[in-house]
């Protein structure tokens, strides 16, 4: 009888593409734009992200999120340091600045000042340079993306010079880091060098880095520093979520992303239910028929959910890889706007949950047709 | 052949003629003083208003009548598809009352054949294909029912258009594709609904010779229903219905 169905459904190619083309739409807007949601997301917590030697970020208490910089006076670090629990803390300073190519463009950047011992906060991963480069006179190291728009159609290559502030500065370095929610440039330097860059102000000192000793729980060390220093000491994780909710909460992002995530299962559930059920509908002669012969109504559900099933899982799966190849494209394409994108496992399994509601629905009216026709029908 | 219209009106009216006197080994279906209603209250629909009838093996028994007179809810009840209003129907020596749900699906799976009028194919089978279907129901292996139905095919002669989908086939070849699917299971009760209706005069002919070869033998009663007058001589006896009941016109065969 799965033959059978099978048999049935593939005969009308038009309907059972049809079928197939609305559910694999649903899900390849589903997925696309929920990825590309999760995407932006991780982009706004981007310098978080990127920093993973650090258990604990320390920051003034009004602090709402990464970019919301509420500078303090340099002397809480000593504060944090002396936290029992604590192995090691350092700073870090994050601005935004002007940068000027010798070619004479003006662009927005993030400069970041990492620890100027250990270089805490400099970026995971190197294409040209080392960190140690950050000790040589001037030198700051660049991101890749911000290369290319700094410096557009030039070979990469370090030595490049730029100008911060009225301040020379020179590439020793370039990185790759996760793109920022901006996509500005990301320059890295050591915290003493940043503050020279940065525009004069009394205080300079973005976070603190903080590391919890072996055998140390972070969330409770993050407690003991809040309520030692009166400062706002939170997880990795507990930074990473407060961050994602701030945008969240206080921008359209999620509405917008929301309401074409809604549409893609609105028009796709409406294209594949309305097709399927056309399907049943125009098949509900032979449908009769097969009742007539000693096809049992049971029966005739297993074939048509199995019918619904092999459209979804093909619309799904054309749906899903279309969502990934999209972003695989933009990565090769070395686009930067949505580099560092893909399709997180959580956004196929909600795609998969759509999908299966999609059939669902549109198994059901199908199922209502088939179930009350009457087999005499067929003498008629 | 014999015309049977010296039966009193009375006696007549609502009642098959019983001088064909079939014993019970005979008598394939029987159905007692069967109503059928549609409706209620003022849309009520007397369809069948107490017949009686038997259907014998071995025969090709015509049911004939113009349209509305309730020759296909006749044969809708006599195959278990519809359940009477009220009276009495057994089928292969089966009372139907004493079968239900899946039980009735899997008997009329095992001992019925049909044959519609507009044939019911399955346009994305091939003709071997959809012949095989009834087996495939039953729950014979594909390989091995595709073998039955191509002997099928055979004996309808259409072996050579075997692998054709029903849309490269004419009328009258569908109609024998689906005569091989009515058999393909040797069932013992045969019901074909105007099998010559979507027909040339030639073509239906034909169809009709061929249920009449390949169909009729002792074991299986057949049960045409048709108003086409021109294959009225190719059935054994023929039940003539109006207004819901058995009228007195009655052939049958020496």
């Amino acid at each position: 009888m799965n033959w059978l169905a099978w048999k049935m459904l593939t005969g009308d190619r038009t309907k059972y593409l049809g079928i197939v083309f609305g559910v694999a739409f649903g899900t390849l807007l589903i997925a696309q734009q929920a990825s590309i949601f999760v995407g932006l997301m991780r982009r706004t917590s981007s310098q978080i992200i990127d920093i993973t030697s650090a258990d604990i970020w320390v920051m003034d208490q009004r602090q709402r999120n990464v970019d919301d910089i509420r500078p303090m006076p340099d002397s809480r670090l000593g504060r944090v340091r002396g936290v029992t629990g604590v192995e090691w803390a350092v700073r870090l300073s994050k601005s935004m600045i002007r940068v000027r190519t010798l070619a004479g463009d003006f662009t927005q950047a993030i400069l970041v000042g990492v620890d100027d011992g250990s270089f805490t906060g400099a970026p995971l991963e190197m294409l040209q340079g080392q960190h140690s480069d950050l000790r040589r006179p001037d030198g700051v190291i660049l991101d890749f993306d911000g290369y290319r728009q700094l410096f557009p159609g030039e070979p990469v290559r370090v030595g490049r010079v730029l100008d911060m502030n009225d301040r020379r500065a020179v590439v020793v370095g370039i990185c790759r880091v996760t793109p920022p929610f901006q996509t500005f440039p990301v320059i890295y330097t050591r915290y003493s060098q940043a503050v020279q860059f940065m525009p004069p102000q009394r205080n300079t000192l973005s976070f603190i880095l903080a590391k919890a000793e072996p055998g140390r729980q972070p969330q409770e060390l993050s407690q003991r520093i809040s309520q030692q220093t009166g400062l706002k000491a939170l997880t990795w994780d507990e930074f990473f979520w407060l961050n994602i909710g701030y945008y969240i909460e206080n921008t359209g992002i999620p509405v917008n992303f929301g309401i074409t995530v809604t549409l893609g299962f609105i028009v796709g559930g409406a294209i594949a239910g309305q097709t399927f059920y056309l399907f049943t509908l125009e098949n509900l002669r032979q449908f009769g028929s097969l009742k007539a012969m000693g096809v049992t109504n049971l029966r005739l559900i297993g074939m048509i959910l199995l019918q619904a099933s092999i459209v979804g899982i093909m619309g799904y799966g054309i749906g899903l890889g279309a969502s990934a190849l999209f972003f695989e494209l933009t990565e090769r394409s070395g686009q930067a706007d949505l580099r560092g994108m893909w399709v997180p496992w959580q956004v196929a399994v909600i795609a998969a949950g759509a999908v299966g509601l999609i059939i669902v629905l549109s198994s059901l009216l199908s199922l209502r047709r088939v179930l009350v026709l009457e087999p005499a029908m067929v003498f008629r | 052949m014999v015309l049977h219209s010296e039966v009193p009106e009375d006696r007549a009216r609502g009642t098959e003629d019983h001088r064909s006197g079939s014993s019970a080994a005979e008598t394939a279906v029987y159905c007692r003083g069967v109503t059928k209603e549609f409706g209620t209250g003022e849309a009520k629909v007397r369809a069948l208003r107490g017949i009686d009838v038997h259907i014998p093996y071995g025969r090709m028994t015509l049911l004939v009548g113009p349209s509305g007179c309730g020759k296909t809810t006749l044969i809708s009840i006599m195959a278990g598809l519809l359940d009477p209003t009220a009276g009495e129907v057994s089928l292969l020596g089966c009372d139907l009352r004493s079968l239900s749900g899946s039980r009735l699906v899997q008997f009329r799976a095992e001992n019925i054949g049909f044959v519609f009028q507009q044939y019911n194919l399955l346009p994305s089978l091939t003709a071997v294909e959809n012949a095989a279907v009834p087996l495939i129901i039953r729950g014979v292996r594909r390989s091995l029912a595709i073998e039955r139905a191509m002997a099928l095919m055979t004996e309808v002669g259409l072996r050579e258009r075997a692998q054709a989908l029903p849309a490269q086939l004419s009328g009258g070849q569908q109609q024998r594709v689906a005569i091989a699917r009515a058999l393909v299971h040797e069932p013992r009760l045969l019901v074909c609904d105007e099998p010559t209706a979507a027909l040339d005069a030639q073509s239906g002919r034909t169809v009709m010779n061929l249920i009449r070869r390949v169909t009729v033998r002792s074991d299986r009663a057949v049960i045409v229903v048709t108003h086409d007058s021109r294959v009225f001589d190719l059935g054994d006896r023929i039940i003539a219905m109006s207004d819901g009941l058995i009228d007195n016109h009655q052939r049958e065969a020496p």
